[in-house]
């Protein structure tokens, strides 16, 4: 178990720099997520952590000692891969076995450690089974088992679950964040998927292009985005954002345009000036049909998604599409003319160069 | 109804199919059916030269095979290939050649491939050099070689003589002691490139995250060699092995070219060779063909049987 520590870390690739000095602390025993789109540079911080590619510049620190230098196997970490990485030709106990044959560990003693992790993973009925007669979901636990043998001081996920179906996925999240409890172990998690960052995390760090753009717990990152990238990625469905502009500004309160002539008065925490082009962002469950606290603007319903439970409205407002979250049996219907209610406690303001520079009153808690 | 016409639509797809592969088939007959149900048919025959081809010979069953002549005195003695030493010798030739030419193909073929695995600078260009060898025909390596080899002006005796290795020059294609080991020698050069090839076209169809697994793992990268790659890579192995051992047991033009006459380096095909056009026994080398063609088709059903036992562990 330990704290892992990254200090200006660069990487490069020949001329290109994928990762721009990333500081980073990662605390003892903290369920840590990448998360970021594509190409962000996820996956080779997690690599760069791993080992598996030489860091350019900075430090990696785990457990309070410098790390660059050493190999993998001598970093006291255990790697989970996207498509699990087993030896195919190796049944579900040599898999895990494989790994510390080597590690002067005895025979009886790895049989216990594989026994007890199978136990864990509920995995004992696959012991002898060979990779290609399980289910992915089963290659997965196996997978996971083999980290777990190796008693990591910190576990590394590479997008462990994207290989899995939809319902699968939900149900290995909440087994691994059991696992997380049961295990104590720090663990680095990557993924492109914000909604197991939020529902796992203790802590999420959002990349965009090698460089961090936000740190923070599920719920700050949801309620304070820093900027319009992680208001952005950060919450399903995806923040509505509008484009405006400052009428006037007296003290902390900014009156901002909305479509149609109309306004509202905003709280700001940074400097604008009037006159300054602004984007407003609200959350599509923050908004409200045709009744409801704030400002008013007219639009007309394009698309209506009803989930059972929830219903989408997509909402035309001039030229901006608005999502508006209602409950599942909202009476509302495609081509229906409606007012959309934004309510000035919950926006978020972000200026020209996409900064949080003020948010409502509701976020204040 | 449905069915009425999916059947129909389905004799229609064979009767298509067999129209599309009917060209193939006939020139398959004629030009390796034929040939190969006749060479069989002489071999039961005294068809010569001369004869073989106005149909004026006669069937002797067995008697190319195995023949007991009894001398009239009480005494006999077998005749036929089975008993013929210089055929047994051919056989023994042919295989010792394909035992070891195949393995020392293999053992090289299998680290060039692993090294040309590796990512490095002038990777594509190497790949390109190394398949020289076995792009150039055999007649034209054979030849070259038999120079770099020739006792007085060859190459290779002067450089062993430069570094001091040999105190005088050896007649390496003639010597009985060095016939065969030239022969392998120049085989090895020339075919472990098609190995190296088709063991590296196995080894790029290998996952690669299983080797990061090992590395986190700090396995050592021999024990990967050994336990991963080698049993992952063995399926395409294997049918490299038995590509090059019906090549080997076939050896015919660099024995020919480079070793011509040699009692150490006659195999079943030059043995066959021999007999069909230079000593007028047609009848007697339709029989060695048959034999050898018998002898491979035994040892690769019992090859691929085995590699398939063992491929399913």
């Amino acid at each position: 178990m330990a704290d892992v520590q990254l200090r200006g870390v660069v990487k490069r690739f020949g001329n290109a720099t994928v990762i721009h000095g990333v500081d980073l602390d990662i605390r003892d025993r903290e369920f840590c997520v990448f998360v970021g789109p594509s190409g962000c540079g996820k996956s080779t911080l997690l690599r760069l952590v791993a080992g598996l590619e030489d860091i350019t510049d900075g430090d990696l620190m785990i457990d309070g000692r410098r790390v660059n230098d050493l190999p993998p196997a001598r970093r006291g970490i255990a790697m989970v891969f996207q498509s699990y990485a087993l030896y195919p030709h190796m049944t579900t106990r040599e898999n895990m076995e494989f790994g510390l044959q080597l590690a002067k560990t005895d025979r009886s003693t790895i049989r216990q450690l594989v026994d007890k992790a199978a136990a864990i993973l509920q995995i004992e009925p696959l012991l002898d089974r060979k990779p290609r007669d399980m289910s992915g979901g089963q290659r997965q636990r196996v997978a996971i088992g083999r980290a777990i043998v190796r008693n990591p001081k910190v576990f590394l996920f590479d997008e462990p679950l994207s290989n899995l179906d939809a319902k699968l996925r939900v149900q290995m999240r909440l087994e691994l964040a059991k696992l997380h409890r049961d295990l104590n172990a720090t663990m680095i998690y990557v993924t492109h998927d914000q909604v197991e960052a939020m529902t796992m995390a203790d802590k999420i760090v959002v990349l965009r292009s090698g460089f961090v753009e936000q740190v923070g717990s599920p719920l700050e990152l949801y309620h304070k985005p820093r900027n319009l990238f992680v208001a952005g990625f950060i919450g399903s469905p995806a923040m509505n954002f509008i484009n405006s502009s400052v009428i006037d500004i007296e003290g902390e309160t900014a009156t901002v345009a909305l479509l149609g002539g109309a306004h509202m008065q905003v709280r700001v925490v940074k400097p604008v000036k009037k006159g300054d082009r602004v984007t407003l962002g609200i959350r599509p469950e923050h908004l409200s049909l045709n009744s409801g606290p704030g400002s008013q603007v007219a639009g007309r319903v394009i698309v209506t998604e009803r989930l059972g439970g929830a219903t989408y409205h997509y909402v035309q407002c001039g030229v901006d599409m608005l999502m508006v979250l209602s409950e599942g049996g909202s009476p509302i219907r495609e081509g229906d003319d409606v007012t959309v209610w934004i309510d000035p406690k919950m926006v978020h303001i972000f200026d020209e160069n996409e900064q949080a520079v003020g948010l409502g009153t509701h976020y204040d808690a | 109804m449905a069915t009425t016409t999916a059947s129909q639509l389905t004799r229609s797809r064979v009767r298509d199919a067999w129209l599309y592969l009917l060209p193939m088939l006939i020139v398959l007959a004629a030009v390796a059916g034929y040939p190969l149900l006749m060479t069989i048919y002489y071999g039961f025959t005294d068809a010569t030269l001369s004869t073989a081809f106005n149909w004026d010979f006669d069937w002797v069953g067995l008697d190319n095979y195995i023949e007991y002549v009894d001398f009239g005195d009480g005494t006999g003695e077998y005749y036929g290939l089975l008993f013929d030493p210089t055929w047994i010798n051919a056989v023994w030739n042919t295989i010792k050649f394909t035992v070891i030419s195949v393995s020392l193909e293999t053992v090289l073929g299998m680290a060039v491939a692993l090294t040309l695995h590796a990512h490095f600078r002038g990777r594509g260009l190497l790949r390109t050099a190394i398949l020289i060898p076995w792009a150039i025909p055999t007649i034209v390596s054979a030849k070259m070689w038999a120079w770099m080899l020739h006792d007085q002006f060859g190459i290779i005796n002067d450089i062993l003589m430069g570094l001091g290795v040999i105190s005088s020059p050896i007649a390496w294609t003639a010597s009985p002691d060095t016939a065969l080991a030239a022969v392998i020698i120049v085989d090895v050069w020339k075919t472990t490139p098609f190995m190296a090839l088709l063991i590296l076209a196995g080894l790029q169809m290998l996952p690669g995250d299983i080797y990061e697994a090992a590395k986190v793992d700090g396995v050592h990268p021999v024990k990967v060699f050994f336990r991963v790659t080698l049993p992952l890579v063995r399926p395409a192995l294997m049918v490299a092995v038995i590509f090059r051992a019906l090549d080997s047991l076939r050896i015919f033009d660099l024995i020919y070219v480079l070793t011509p006459n040699n009692a150490q380096t006659r195999s079943m095909s030059v043995f066959a060779q021999e007999n069909l056009f230079q000593f007028d026994k047609f009848y007697y080398g339709s029989a060695a063909s048959t034999f050898l063609f018998l002898v491979i088709a035994m040892l690769v059903i019992s090859f691929i049987k085995f590699g398939r036992l063992r491929l399913g562990d």
